[in-house]
């Protein structure tokens, strides 16, 4: 990988490779670190999946016990969103945005590092829980009083709160690390308007992360001051408010939301238009929709809390479907960005594509759920957890996959297989949908979430069983994913500089990239150097007095270094 | 393309893109800054919600010592007065002197440690604890977690202090000091939104 394929440059000493993973602070290496710490925790969280699954197969009561159950499932939460999806994204983040600026590495390379660390060790502290009797199990959002010392006594939802604790921070490193690398690091000619999309879904995610985390931070340590040193924050008993953690809770996890969805709607931006063979259409009225999304997530936490009866429902309501607008002005740049391309079905596009229609449909369910009359109705019913798997797994998850096929082969220099990408596709499209439709019906006639068991005559048993085959099926189709990784290690195609013929910068330099990313960059007239350096005749954006006048600058400035 | 080592390449590269405007390590500072108001934020939060909601009188728990304003009132101008100190200590940098560099940091850092110790003697005698009440709750979670960020500002400032005795920073480069100085008045302006909310808005 990138250190043999580059080694007579590659460093001025050798070591083992075990050392030169634990100690590198390339972005590249910890990207991949990133990204493989993720999938680890994805196979076991979708392990708690299938066992959540399995328990609500049929009624009854399987092989688990209330207890256990309440575990899994929040584990499952948990560890999905904090320790893969958005991790994952992070670790495509770290890899790709330096080389989209065409800059060397991160602006703090090693708090780059310490960021990624710190997440192995929170996410082995919250899946400690079970070894000192028993993990959190409040549900990931740790509702305020369950989580109190009384109802959970515990050590586990201790755990839970330091792990939490380490993860935040780690984001929050992580989003000092983005932002300082995208205002100082862009190559020369790269303005704000010239960057990639994917870059700018991080830095509007990165504004959220930095300001959205540490007040859930604030209140992880109120609830550890609750539980080990006798605070009252959530104690109504001596003048605490338990709603008060709901607050604080969606003051963070509303943004966090859009934490998960944006980096993925920056991977499907960056994809629908290399494999449309056209420009994204309307790059401007994207990123300006990336950024109304992104500030009006800070006013939208309480439609969480509309059966509370302690917020305003008529302006969190309106807000919330306000959101829809910007939402909906991306849905038109993707079809309108499709509309007569020259379409390639390759993997990354099947995702891409499956990403546009599965988020619709979570979009649609949340845009419903905005609405208090129909809230009230189905608060804390499947159909809450249909919408949000719509989101966070058609959505997000989408993304992930689509980014793993379509920069994979820029990490390790070989093009993963394409039917068998398409194998997978297929399986976790089809038992991803069966999975989860049928929870809005369950939801609709009042099923509950977070019950382990439910009674035979309710008439849920036929779609609880499509759901647990979905369930599996997802498993099933990792399967093709796990094969696919594995074989093109050992004799993939070899993918060359520019494999996707590429817009953006990461595709100007080698497969993988040397440690210090380019030896020369190409002129930067437009979002789509690279396009432009390949295809540029007739462009108007590489006209020939561009490229006299710049060379004098950019050429100037490099030679002194290369 | 000649052969250098990989890391000074890197770094070149990385100072021809970064170069000019506010250093790096500042705009990292900033952002940091201003993650931490978000966790500030969220503590006063806690504390107006638990003043909103909470029956009875607010304060200090039935039985113990009212807080003490006069004191709360010198620390706070202790920590101001380091703010300033700090800031001469900066000025002095800029202009080359690292003398009175030294001289200002180790006053800062003196400011800070009195100012940690009084908050530690008035916590010593309140005569209430974290888990009496909410109010102790909020009173000792806020002022606590103020307190670690001034612990923290005095580990850099004894950072400052020792690279500046070694003679480490220059009118050119002395970008630590500057970190630390912005942590500084950041620890500063919390306080002051600490000392106004908790002892003069009762």
């Amino acid at each position: 990988m990138a250190t043999t394929t580059l080694e007579p440059r590659a460093g001025t000493y050798r070591r083992s490779w075990v050392l030169d993973w634990l100690t590198t602070v390339d972005h590249k290496k910890i990207g991949i670190l990133y990204i493989a710490n993720s999938f680890l925790f994805f196979f076991a969280a979708g392990i708690l999946a299938l066992v959540i699954r399995t328990e609500l197969a049929v009624p009854g009561m399987q092989f688990l016990d209330q207890a256990t159950y309440n575990q899994a499932f929040t584990m499952h939460g948990t560890i999905m969103l904090f320790l893969f999806i958005i991790p994952a994204l992070s670790g495509f983040g770290n890899y790709i945005v330096p080389l989209q600026l065409g800059a060397p590495d991160m602006a703090f390379p090693r708090i780059n590092a310490l960021s990624f660390w710190l997440l192995p060790l929170g996410g082995i502290l919250i899946f400690s829980g079970y070894l000192f009797g028993g993990a959190a199990a409040e549900g990931w959002t740790g509702y305020s009083p369950l989580t109190s010392d009384q109802y959970s006594p515990g050590v586990g939802t201790d755990l839970w709160i330091i792990g939490l604790t380490l993860v935040g921070m780690a984001s929050i490193l992580g989003a000092v690390n983005f932002i300082a690398t995208i205002f100082k690091m862009r190559a020369p000619g790269m303005t704000l308007f010239r960057m990639p999309i994917f870059v700018w879904t991080v830095i509007v995610t990165a504004v959220l992360i930095l300001l959205a985390t540490p007040v859930l931070a604030a209140g992880l340590i109120a609830l550890f001051i609750d539980r080990n040193y006798g605070g009252s924050f959530f104690d109504p008993s001596v003048g605490g408010n338990p709603v008060l953690w709901q607050h604080i809770f969606w003051f963070f996890g509303h943004p966090e939301v859009y934490i998960v969805i944006l980096p993925a709607m920056g991977v499907v931006s960056e994809i629908l238009p290399v494999f449309s063979r056209k420009p994204l259409f309307g790059y401007k009225a994207f990123v300006f929709a990336t950024i109304a999304i992104g500030l009006l997530s800070w006013s939208v936490w309480a439609h969480h809390m509309f059966t509370t009866g302690s917020v305003f429902l008529p302006f969190f309501s309106f807000m919330t479907a306000l959101i829809a607008i910007p939402t909906g002005i991306k849905m038109f740049n993707w079809l309108a960005t499709l509309w007569r391309g020259k379409l390639m079905l390759t993997t990354p596009m099947l995702f891409a594509l499956g990403f546009i229609s599965m988020f619709l449909i979570g979009g649609i369910s949340g845009v419903m759920l905005a609405s208090p009359p129909i809230d009230f109705h189905l608060q804390d019913t499947y159909f809450v957890v249909a919408h949000l798997h719509y989101v966070f797994f058609g959505g997000s998850v989408f993304g992930v996959f689509a980014a793993t096929y379509y920069w994979f082969p820029k990490m390790t220099g070989r093009k993963l297989n394409e039917p068998l990408g398409k194998v997978h596709f297929w399986i976790h499209f089809i038992g991803f949908n069966l999975a989860f439709f049928p929870m809005h019906q369950l939801g609709l006639s009042g099923m509950p979430r977070r019950v382990a068991d439910y009674s035979p005559d309710a008439g849920w048993t036929i779609l609880n069983v499509a759901s647990t085959i979905g369930a599996f099926m997802i498993a099933v189709s990792v399967i093709p994913l796990l094969i696919n990784v594995v074989a093109t290690f050992i004799n993939g195609e070899p993918a060359g500089n520019d494999p996707w013929e590429g817009n953006t910068l990461e595709w100007a330099t080698t497969s993988p990239p040397p440690p210090y990313n380019f030896d020369s960059l190409p002129p930067i007239h437009s979002e789509r150097p690279l396009f432009f350096l390949t295809h540029g005749h007739g462009h108007a954006a590489a006209r020939p007095e561009d490229l006299e006048e710049d060379p004098g600058d950019d050429v100037e400035r490099r030679d002194g270094l290369v | 393309m000649q052969a250098h080592p990989a890391g000074e390449h890197a770094a070149q590269v990385a100072i021809a893109h970064g170069g000019s405007g506010m250093p790096t390590a500042l705009v990292g500072m900033l952002l940091f800054i201003a993650s931490e108001v978000m966790f500030f934020a969220g503590l006063f939060a806690t504390y107006f919600n638990a003043r909103a909601t909470s029956p009875g009188e607010w304060g200090p728990p039935a039985g113990a010592h009212e807080l003490d304003l006069p004191l709360a009132a010198v620390l706070t101008a202790i920590l101001v007065a380091s703010s300033f100190t700090m800031q001469f200590g900066v000025w002095a940098i800029r202009r080359g002197d690292i003398g009175k560099l030294r001289l200002w940091t180790a006053i800062t850092l003196g400011l800070g440690v009195l100012f940690l110790s009084g908050q530690l003697y008035d916590y010593s005698v309140l005569g209430f604890g974290i888990g009496d009440g909410v109010f102790g709750t909020v009173f000792y979670t806020l002022t606590g977690f103020h307190g670690a960020h001034v612990f923290g500002g005095v580990v850099g400032l004894t950072i400052v202090l020792a690279r500046a005795w070694r003679g480490q920073f220059s009118a050119r480069n002395h970008v630590a000091v500057e970190a630390v100085s912005m942590y500084w008045h950041f620890v500063d302006v919390v306080w002051i939104g600490v000392f106004s909310v908790i002892y003069l808005l009762r």
